[in-house]
Order: structure tokens, then sequence, then C-alpha cells
């Protein structure tokens, strides 16, 4: 019997080596989730409570804290807002780029800036908004919801339109075609055929961006800024998860951290399952 | 994953360099064995005859539950050219990717029953997938150089892995090019990149790459159906020199190759071996009737 | 879809019929393209006014000055951004040594050598890494990475203390390696992400000439994976890089915000984006003070604008002569 060449010791090693620092460096990546959920859970569960959802934080140096109740309302509100404005806009884009800007100087350009968009940085977006909304004192007062919004719309849009983009690039042209072909007009085309086709696509990446904006604490702080009350009124300052979290942990109390966990455990779970939703979404319908 | 082509239609006709008393054959009709003048080349006179015999019992390829390769009895003689012939689909690429055990690097692929080089058996537990590769090269249907490397580097690469005699290398790769017939079209720019060549030129290329490794088999999967047929033709002149180093394996879809470059053609059906035998007695007085029918052009 | 859902109400092609038509998809046109003119408008007109409100400090200090001068010193009125400025760049340094090492690992693992169970699974948490918010990486860096590691910290320190700015030093709380640690994990995902996509792309022919020449698994990977894969990681870690930089609330909450140039990597520092984050409530009407934070802010654009074109153009130059990434992938990924 006569043997095959032998594989050098050494280069076994060194296979041997190599996945298994990958191996490690993989399970290493997921430390620090491990321990975000750990803590997240054992530090924020003890704040939950009735009162902590039902109660508006109380801004007392003693006596009782208060709860969340106007950092949700308020999240809930200023994102609502804030996909108002930026999932219309960001999706008309998307359809301008895809059906009629797919090769030309003004298309190209527009690409190109909402590029650029999706790397400034989010507390750029606050200063935009604050530059020329805030300081002008436009429409009243200066710090308002809705101005918050438009600073959360700004960091939405470029996600937006980015993800649309390439749903809408799914559609297969020959639909189009097909369309046209039997005399319908474009703009039948686009919401008739393309919208609906492309929709769950779409809905996907709005709530995508809508999971990023939920999050976001730097554009808020110098255009909705922090409140203690619940307003339901978008020309208010508003209270929001992100801005009361990093206000409470700036605090060297107790009672204030234990809630900025609670806020942090629940403002996570929202975002999860804003995520998961959309996850779910674009695996059931694929455009092919 | 390579897939057979389609047999080639009657406009096909061999083709032939020299000696010159070979006339073109028009049609299906089996064609004879074409022989080639030895050219002229460089030889290592002190290389072993090191082409071994393969041999494989009652192999059997798998996808998942499906059966590409069924119960397979078949030898490759040392240091001859066997042809696998047989219609697309019909388990050639994958039994000739038992050999050099790549067929499990398919997620769902199984092997079963045995490949053995000159009585070692290459699925034994414990036998080192790694050194079955070192010993059984391979040509792909589609020439793959590696797209960052440099000729010089392409057909180094092999030897570098085993670490290879640094100073020795360069008399390597010119030995390899030279085997691959590709020396004197890129002694001059062996810094250039591997894939600026033409498709034949990449192809040799391929070939050099695997004969730097030193293998006693070179397992070659359609070969030349990427190539135009002047490319096939360098191709095919080589192999009568190289299976004097190696055995070779060449899985054709093309008939006519077969004849013209086989010592011995084997014909798949469905994963099953038809029959085997002495090129000439294949195409002219073949033993099964599936055969003929093959090589007549009646399906394929 | 049926012909008739299409054509239902519409009058067969004539002069009217089809006028109207037109009125339709020129109405489209148009209200679509004021939205895609709308963004460029909007950039400029930002722009515009981000300078406008720097004046004030750039008036003082001059643009090289204030980006340049080593001294922030907000009770005598005086900006000077650059311990900011060294500031980003140190914690960003750390986030890309420490980040894009194991993003790549992690890609490669998941790619080539992960069980095909357990891939998908394991791809979603790494994912889940970019769901959770700044704020959150903030709370939990303030509250656990900064207690549990500052031993570890000190014994580096002090084991290390001849290296110049690694070792040496007494830990503080919050310091720059806590913040470019945080800011490792925050851009793993996306560096990953392109990674994996990256690899993924990776012509399996490449692989496979290198496993019959006879190459383990490593050196497959060595020799046909990170070659082609390399311009689209590098393109990959500058996109990281881009978004370490701009990173406000995590940093903030942990960098100590102390404007000075640390000299130790275990000192407490600032960056741009932590002192607009941290000072804005306190500058409310000094126009000085706000001028200068939106000064800062202007720097701090410019900078990502930078990073990122710079990052795309090394993207598409890896392009040449590879399979394009899929769309979706980047898409997805810079979230």
């Amino acid at each position: 019997m006569t043997p095959l060449p032998a594989l050098s010791p050494r280069r076994r090693r060194t296979d041997l080596l190599a996945r298994a620092v990958l191996a490690t460096f993989t399970a290493v990546a997921l430390i620090p989730l491990v321990l975000i959920v750990y803590y997240l859970l054992h530090k924020g569960l003890p704040a939950i409570s009735g009162h902590f959802f039902s109660s508006d934080p109380t801004g007392n140096f003693l006596g009782d804290a208060g709860g969340i109740k106007s950092a949700i309302l308020g999240t809930l509100e200023l994102v609502a807002l804030a996909t108002a404005m930026a999932v219309p806009i960001g999706i008309g884009v998307a359809l301008y780029l895809v059906e009629y800007g797919r090769d030309n100087l003004f298309g190209n350009a527009v690409r190109y800036f909402v590029d650029v968009l999706t790397g400034v940085p989010s507390i750029v977006f606050g200063l935009f908004i604050y530059v020329t909304l805030v300081v002008s004192g436009a429409l009243g007062s200066s710090f308002a919801g809705w101005k918050g919004s438009a600073a959360l719309a700004l960091l939405m849009l470029p996600v937006v339109t980015r993800s649309a983009e390439v749903v809408l690039l799914l559609v297969p042209d020959s639909l189009r075609e097909a369309a046209l072909a039997l005399g319908s007009p474009r703009w039948r085309v686009v919401f008739r055929i393309v919208l609906p086709t492309a929709l769950p696509g779409l809905v996907t990446g709005a709530l995508l961006a809508v999971a990023r904006a939920a999050g976001e604490t730097a554009p808020l702080l110098f255009t909705a800024t922090l409140v203690n009350g619940t307003t339901f009124n978008p020309g208010d300052k508003m209270n929001s998860l992100p801005a009361q979290i990093f206000s409470d942990v700036g605090q060297a109390q107790n009672r204030l951290v234990t809630r900025a966990w609670g806020a942090a455990l629940t403002l996570v779970l929202m975002i999860l399952i804003l995520t998961l939703i959309a996850r779910t979404l674009a695996r059931r319908s694929r455009i092919t | 994953m390579s897939s057979d082509a389609p047999v080639p239609s009657a406009h096909d006709s061999p083709v032939t360099v020299d000696p010159p008393d070979m006339t073109p054959r028009p049609g299906p009709a089996p064609p004879r064995v074409a022989h080639r003048a030895p050219r002229a080349r460089a030889v290592d006179p002190s290389a072993a005859e090191r082409g071994r015999q393969v041999r494989l019992s009652g192999l059997s390829a798998y996808y998942g539950a499906k059966a590409a390769v069924k119960n397979l009895h078949l030898d490759f003689a040392a240091n001859q050219v066997t042809a696998i012939i047989g219609p697309s689909g019909c388990g050639k690429s994958t039994m000739v990717r038992c050999i050099n055990r790549m067929h499990e690097e398919i997620p769902s692929a199984r092997v079963e029953g045995s490949v053995s080089l000159d009585e070692f058996d290459l699925y034994a537990p414990g036998v080192d997938v790694v050194a079955v590769r070192r010993a059984i090269g391979m040509v792909f249907q589609r020439p793959n150089p590696f797209p960052t490397m440099s000729i010089y580097d392409n057909v180094a690469a092999g030897p570098r892995l085993s670490g290879g005699a640094r100073d020795q290398m360069g008399e390597r790769v010119e030995l390899a090019l030279r085997d691959a017939g590709l020396w004197e079209e890129v002694k001059d720019r062996l810094a250039e990149p591997g894939i600026g060549l033409s498709g034949g030129q990449q192809q040799r290329l391929c070939i050099a790459r695997a004969l730097a490794v030193d293998p006693e088999v070179i397992l070659m999967d359609e070969p030349c159906s990427a190539l135009d047929p002047v490319a096939t033709l360098k191709v095919e002149e080589l192999l009568d020199e190289l299976k004097r180093r190696v055995t070779i394996v060449l899985v054709t879809h093309n008939m006519q190759q077969a004849a013209r470059v086989a010592d011995t053609t084997a014909f798949l059906l469905a994963g099953e071996l038809v029959e085997v035998g002495p090129t000439e007695r294949m195409f002219t007085t073949p033993g099964d009737s599936r055969t003929e029918d093959y090589v007549t052009g009646k399906f394929g | 879809m049926e012909a008739g859902a299409l054509a239902t109400r519409d009058v067969p092609p004539s002069i009217g019929g089809a006028s109207r038509a037109r009125h339709g998809d020129q109405a489209l046109r148009v209200i679509l393209m004021g939205l895609a003119g709308l963004i460029l408008a909007l950039i400029v007109f930002f722009l515009i006014f981000l300078v406008l409100k720097a004046h004030p400090a750039f008036a003082r200090f001059g643009v090289f000055g204030f980006t340049f001068d080593n001294n922030w010193d907000v009770a005598h009125a005086i900006y000077g951004a650059l311990p900011l400025l060294v500031g980003t760049l140190i914690t960003s340094a750390i986030a890309l040594i420490i980040g894009v090492p194991v993003a790549v690992a992690t890609a490669l693992y998941l790619t080539e050598l992960c069980p095909r169970r357990a891939r998908g699974p394991l791809t979603v948490l790494v994912e889940l890494l970019a769901a959770v918010p700044s704020v959150v990486y903030g709370l939990w860096g303030v509250f656990v990475l900064i207690p549990n590691l500052k031993p570890a910290e000190q014994w580096f320190a002090d084991t290390f203390s001849f290296i110049p700015f690694i070792g040496g030093g007494k830990v503080a709380g919050p310091n720059y390696f806590i913040a470019g640690l945080i800011l490792a994990i925050m851009i793993l995902p996306i560096v990953s992400a392109i990674s994996r996509e990256v690899t993924a792309t990776v012509p399996s022919e490449d692989k496979e000439a290198a496993l019959a020449l006879g190459a383990t698994r490593w050196e497959m990977i060595r020799m046909a994976v990170l070659p082609y894969a390399r311009p689209g990681i590098v393109g990959g870690a500058m996109l990281g890089l881009g978004r370490a930089i701009g990173e406000t609330i995590a940093v903030t909450l942990v960098i100590g915000n102390q404007p000075q140039i640390g000299k130790h990597l275990f000192d407490q520092g600032y960056t741009l984006a932590a002192v607009i984050a941290n000072e804005f409530g306190e500058a409310a009407n000094d126009k000085l003070h706000t001028g200068a934070l939106i000064a800062a802010g202007l720097v701090l654009f410019v900078l990502t604008l930078v990073v990122n074109a710079i990052a795309r153009a090394i993207v598409r130059r890896g392009q040449h002569g590879r399979r394009p990434v899929p769309a979706q992938a980047t898409a997805v990924a810079v979230q």
C-alpha cells in the first residue's frame, strides 16, 4: 500500500488554529448581546409596574420619581409624525429614481446625495433643524414636538428611499411594459401595478426606518428636548423614551437609574417587535 | 458545478494536425482514432513515471436522497488517458468529483463504496482529504485562475502551500508552464494577472497550476467545453505527453475528442457504467446496444 | 392581472383619452421630480444655515484656528476644537482596531465555516446588535462596563506602562478605551454585514480551484476568499468608521467629557459629537458658545462626508472585475 503525500503537521495546526480563532471571535461578538439582554432584564424588570407605565416623571428630587408615561407616548407621537413626513417623501423620491431617474444627471445627483445623507450623524440632523426651525422660532415656540419629528424624518428619509429604491427595482420591468403595452398611462402603472407589487418590501423598509428613529436621542436634544408632562400637542416640547433615559442616566440617584433601565427595556422591546415584524414581512413575500 | 453540455451535432468534424494522411470524416460515423506526432518539449528526464491506477469499487454518490452515481466499478489504468462519455446528467462530473473527494464539499452530498489509488483506499477513515487532493489534481470546465494573482503566483500557489523550497520555485513554475505548453507565450510576462490571458491560455495555466504540485492523477472535467477549436486543439495536444507522467481521467461530451485522445473510453448512462473498453473498439464495435446508440448519435 | 383592470374607465385611445392620460403622467412626473429636487434643496439649505450660525465662532477664531487650536475653554469663551478632533480620532481608531477584525472573523466564520443549520440564527443574533439604540449602549456602558472593567484596565495600564499612550496613567472611570470599545460593538453589525455579503459573492470556482489544489479550509480562505473580498471589506470598515465618528449619545456617556487631549488610553476625553450633545443645554443663550458648537457640528459633518466618500470610492473601485454585491445588502446594512 503506497501512502499519499503527507500533510505537514504545521499546516494542519495552522488550519485548526485559524478555524478556532474565527469561531472564538464570532462567540466574542455575541457576548455583548448576551450581556446587554441580561442586564436589561436583570435591572429593568424590577422597575416595571403599573405605576411605571401610567404616571409621568415628576421631576421631584425626593419622593416619587414617577413613571415613563409621557416618554412612551411622546416617542409614539414623535415617531408617528416623523413617519408621516418621511415615508411618503422617501417613497416618492425612490419612485422618481426608479421610474424616471435611472440614468440621467438629475437622478444620479439625487441618488448620490441620498447616499451622502445615509452617512450623516444623527446629531447633525438635529443641528439642521435647530439652525433653521428652532432658532427662528418658526410657528410659535422654539422647541416643539413636530420639530423633533422633522429631525427624525430627515434621519429616516435616506433609509426609506434607499430600501424603497431597491424594492422598486425588483419589480420586473416586464410587468411595467406589459401594462404600458395595454395602453395604460404611466401613472396608473405606478399606482396599480408597481406599488402594490412592491408593497411588502416598502413596508419592511419603512418599519426598519421607524425602528431606527424610535431609538434616536441626539436629534431630539435640541428640537423637542425633554419635558416631564404628557402632551398631545406637537407644538409643545415633548418627552421621549431615549431623551428620558439619557436624562436619568446623568442623575446620580438609584431610583432614577432603575427607571432608566426600565425605560431602556421598554424601548428595546418596542424596537425588537418592530424589527421582527419587518423581518417576518420581508421573508413572507419575496418578489422573484 | 459543471453541467454536461449536449453532444455536438453533425457539423462538428474531427480536426487533426498530423500526420497528414488522416482525412476528416463527416457526420456521426464512428471516427477513427487519431495519432499525434510527439511535440518537441522540455521533458525533465529524471521525472519518474508517476501515474497510478485509480479503481472505483461499488461507488455510489448521492445528493441528499437522490443517487447520481450508482454502484460503479471502474478502473483507470496508470499512465493512460481514460475518457468518460455520456449524455447530460449521466453522472460523469459527479463521479469524477468523487475521485478527488470534492463531491463531499456539497452540503447534502454522500458517498458509498470506495476509490483506491494503487490499492490505497482514499475513503478510509483517517485519510486526509487535503493529501488526496494534492495527489489528484483537477482541471475544471471553465478556466478558473485565481483572479488576484499573477501568472507566476497562480502556478506557484500549489507548491507554496506545501512549503516548496523558495529557490527552486522558479524552476518548478517554468517546468509546469512548459509541460502545459504555455511557457513560450508567457515567459516574458509572468507578473501579469492570470485572468488577463485568453480563455485557452487560462485553461493551460490551470493545467500548469495543477501540474506544479506533482500529482499522480489529473482529473479533467470537460476542460475544453468553454474553449474555441484552436485552443481545444492545443489542450488535446498536451495530453499525449502528460499521460507519461500522470494518469488522466477526461470527462467529455465531445465524442470525437474522446476518439482523438483517449486510450480507454467508458460510457455512463443515468449514473451507471454501461460499457468500458479500448477507445477504438468502443467506437467501432461497441458491445452494448446503448453504447452503439449513443456513439452513433441516436440520442444524447 | 386582467387587461380589464387597467382599461376600466379608460376611453380607448383617442385624442381626448390620450391627453387625459398625459396630464396624469405629467402630474406624476412633476410631483416626483419635485420631491427628488426637494432633497437636493434641503441639503443645500441646511448647509447654508449651518455655516451661517457657525459664523460667530469662525469669525472669532478663524476656521483653521477653531479646528486645530488645542484649547476648549468654555469658562473663558475660548473655543479651539483640537481636543475634540483628537478624541474623535482616538475613539474611532480603537473602534476600528477592535471591531473590524472581529466583524471580519464573524463574516468568514458564518460564510465559510459555520454548520448550515446554525448559520441563520447566528446571523440574526449578530444583526440584533444593531437594534440596540445608542442611549441603551450608553446606559449599559456606564453601569456595567465601566465599573466591571476598571480593575482589568488598571492592570493593563500598569503592566504595559512602558508603552507610550497605551500603558501608564491612572484609569478614570469613563475613558477613551471604554468609548472605543462601545463604538466597536456598535459598528460590528454594519462591518460584519457588508463583509458577509462580499465574501458570499466570491465565485465558488475560485474556492474550488484552491481546494482541488490541496489547500486546507483556512488556506482556501486565505488564497481565494480574502483577496477577492478585500476591497469590499475595506469599504465596509470605512463605513463603520464613518458611523463611529458620528456616534454621539453612547460616547458622551462614557468618555468623561473632558476637553483635553488625554495622554493615556484610559484617560477621559471628548469628541466632536459628544461636546454638542453635552453642552448645548448650557449654551442656549450664549451666541458664541452656540456658534462654536454648531461649528463643531460642521467639522463633524465634513469629516463624515469625506470618510464616506472615500468608503464609496473604495467599494466602487474594488467592484471592478468582480461580481456586484446585491444592493439590498448594503441598503439594509447601512441603517
